[in-house]
């Protein structure tokens, strides 16, 4: 048995090796991915473009809108007198934010009351608006003591502490998560792909004949995929850890076992979906939609479970996306071993087992 | 013009022909957009909460149930020393958690300053982040319901979307991603099935020009794009809510010229590729992908380095995103949006010459 599975294995390969285009995607897709996307996406909001309406002319009010300036979050647009004036400029995108200082601000300040700014928020984003939000209340926290020549300290106090990502930066959070997301969608649709070609072909008929069982048939189609798949995993951690900084505190022994477990499941399911499609067409669009979307948006990569809607966080259950991710983070930035992601290890095993068996099943009988 | 509505004709029949293809088309979109609307979302709420109440005091639980109570937080767990914390963090079981110091009840009662520890998971940075700044609030809301005011206040006024509803902007992005993949999708498959299959031959041997092939193959596609967001657009808008405050002409108006970028897109990678597996990669992974996170859909634009930003102006994607979020949101007209508009126009006219010229060199 297992002498026929390694020929079918070497065929493949040697296949693979003719087909540059599946083992190019393959291989080269997730690191081009990973480069592009790993620089491009970030939720560390800056040069937030600000409008300021000072309707105070005053020190005070020069000194509060340069302590925004210098922040370095916030990029100067425009000044105007009249608050009427920022409709066109909100409509058109031109300020995301700004801020009204009121006539009375200096008087406020000097005669020792308090006062209040105005800030005017572009809401359509929300995502970046919260963070905007955020920003301002630390810059006019800072600014009291200054302006009131006082110090103000509320009556409780919070000592901020960010474990495993002090500065919060989001490629720390955001490259590992973007590496299980390149590695499905290439792993699924080069096997649905490079299986179906094979039926469009005919060629699936004259591995039929062959002495091979299907379960060995199946075992030796995808164990090179498996191979090229882990090669393609392996340079996307390392560019993460290397360009991107995201540490490895964790073993690389877990993480290459957590890998393998996750890449087998993502070719079992490629295989099952090439059961299910009769032509290239179809076959790409299932296998593009039932890998992309459900692991850009139910497996917690960007958009945080726990905020879901029940039944979408029970669909997520179903999406191994969810799992590598979790227990990616867990290895990779905690440094934490399986006494803690075991019950993800867990569920990617049992994804893996079920998909394969979904696979072989669908195998057998169309053959 | 008779032959045109030949073709467009045949090109119908054909779609019509392929069972799986239907399905696809009409009731796909509308379930994704249904568990994607649900799904895209980036408000953060019910941060899983980890307490530990050195105080054990009336005025601790008191501050707890502040947390506790918003729908910020979830408790999930009291710990009584701030060791077994690690745990509760390390397994992602809590993202947040708060300290209250032995002490604390004492020092509220003298009126001394007190500081509690708030502890952030970073792992999940957009998690971290909001829930440290909504405990953070949280705090400040008890020290003013005790009296306390901060010398200035900054009063927070949200344009558009006060509630800072992220499905608001996020669903009719999903639509335009749905969009833009089905009609993309479909146009890069027209020329090269015909290839691939033998029958363009036939297709030239007919007094059709190349002018006339392709219009007729875009224009039932751009007819399916149509149908496929008069399907969808109830869904925006009556079961998810988002409102609409600019006109439907005005969306129309925009939606137009972006159909043509994606469709356009598609020839020209029908043109590009030389079988349907090849057109479908490049489809996927040079204009679709892209497209997606380069829109400033999901990444803002501004926070992308520099030269991302500059390739951020032919997405066309980008666009449409902004034109959306304009005439949804801020009920803004043409007068606003014409920029975003003839932009696409531009891209379309374009990538759709370039298709053109392919097409032409190919047959000849």
């Amino acid at each position: 048995m297992i002498r026929r599975i390694l020929a079918m294995t070497v065929k493949e390969l040697l296949q693979l090796r003719r087909d540059w285009r599946t083992a190019g995607t393959l291989l080269g897709m997730p690191i081009v991915l990973l480069l592009i996307y790993g620089y491009a996406l970030s939720f560390d909001v800056r040069d937030i473009r600000l409008a300021v309406v000072d309707l105070s002319h005053s020190r005070a009010s020069r000194d509060t809108v340069q302590s925004f300036l210098s922040s370095g979050y916030f990029r100067h647009v425009a000044t105007i007198d009249d608050t009427e004036a920022l409709d066109p400029l909100f409509d058109s995108g031109a300020a995301q934010a700004a801020l009204v200082i009121p006539a009375a601000f200096a008087d406020d300040i000097a005669g020792g009351r308090t006062t209040e700014l105005k800030f005017v928020l572009d809401g359509s984003d929300s995502q970046t608006a919260s963070t905007i939000l955020g920003y301002a209340r630390q810059i006019v926290a800072s600014l009291t003591p200054g302006l009131y020549k006082v110090e103000v300290e509320p009556p409780i106090g919070a000592a901020p502490l960010v474990w495993y990502n002090p500065d919060l930066k989001s490629s720390i959070f955001l490259v590992p998560g973007l590496v299980a997301f390149i590695l499905m969608v290439t792993t699924v649709i080069a096997t649905t792909l490079a299986v179906v070609r094979e039926k469009e072909r005919g060629t699936m008929e004259s591995l039929r004949a062959t002495p091979l069982a299907a379960i060995e048939l199946l075992i030796g189609k995808t164990l090179p995929y498996l191979l090229v798949a882990s090669l393609s995993a392996t340079g996307s951690l390392t560019l993460a850890w290397l360009l991107f900084d995201v540490p490895v505190r964790g073993s690389i022994g877990w993480l290459a076992v957590l890998t393998v477990i996750y890449l087998a499941g993502g070719l079992g399911w490629g295989v099952f979906l090439s059961t299910l499609a009769e032509s290239q067409q179809v076959a790409f669009q299932i296998a593009l939609l039932s890998s992309m979307l459900p692991t850009l948006l139910l497996s917690g990569f960007v958009f945080p479970i726990s905020s879901m809607v029940q039944p979408l966080q029970v669909i997520s259950h179903i999406v191994p996306a969810r799992y590598f991710i979790a227990a990616l983070r867990e290895v990779v930035l905690k440094g934490v071993g399986p006494e803690v992601w075991w019950n993800d290890a867990l569920a990617l095993v049992a994804y893996g087992a079920v998909v394969l068996l979904l696979a072989t099943i669908r195998t057998v009988r169309s053959l | 013009m008779r032959t045109l509505i030949n073709i467009l004709v045949k090109e119908l029949l054909q779609l019509r022909r392929d069972p799986k293809i239907l399905p696809i088309l009409f009731i796909a979109p509308v379930v994704q957009l249904t568990i994607l609307g649900y799904a895209a979302t980036t408000d953060v709420r019910r941060v899983e909460l980890a307490i530990c109440d050195l105080d054990r005091s009336a005025a601790s639980r008191t501050l707890a149930d502040a947390f506790t109570g918003s729908s910020y937080f979830r408790q999930v767990v009291a710990v009584d020393s701030s060791d077994d914390l690690d745990f509760w963090l390390d397994s992602s079981r809590a993202r947040i958690a708060l300290v209250v110091p032995a002490g604390f009840a004492a020092d509220r009662a003298a009126g001394r300053p007190t500081t509690v520890q708030l502890i952030a998971d970073g792992s999940d940075a957009m998690v971290g982040t909001l829930g440290l700044s909504y405990a953070q609030g949280t705090l400040q809301r008890v020290a003013e319901a005790g009296g306390f005011r901060l010398p200035i206040e900054l009063r927070p006024q949200v344009r558009y979307n006060p509630d800072l509803v992220s499905r608001y902007f996020m669903v009719p992005a999903v639509l335009a991603m749905i969009i833009m993949i089905m009609t993309m999708m479909l146009s890069s498959m027209a020329l090269v099935r015909e290839s691939e299959n033998g029958t363009m031959e036939q297709l030239l041997v007919t007094p059709l020009s190349p002018g006339a092939i392709i219009t007729g193959k875009l224009v039932p596609y751009a007819l399916v794009g149509t149908v496929e967001i008069l399907t969808a657009l109830p869904v925006v808008l009556f079961w998810f809510g988002v409102p609409l405050r600019g006109s439907l002409l005005t969306l129309a108006a925009l939606t137009a010229p972006f159909m043509l970028c994606t469709l356009s897109i598609g020839l020209l990678v029908s043109t590009l590729a030389r079988t349907q597996q090849q057109a479908m990669m490049i489809t996927t992974f040079v204009f679709m992908m892209p497209q997606i996170y380069l829109s400033g859909f999901i990444f803002p634009i501004q926070n992308m380095p520099r030269i991302f930003q500059m390739i951020t102006y032919v997405v066309p994607l980008r666009y449409y995103v902004q034109a959306l979020r304009g005439v949804f949101l801020k009920g803004v007209g043409l007068e606003v949006l014409w920029p975003q508009g003839l932009a696409m126009l531009g891209l379309g006219a374009v990538i759709l010459t370039l298709a053109r010229l392919r097409f032409r060199s190919q047959v000849g």
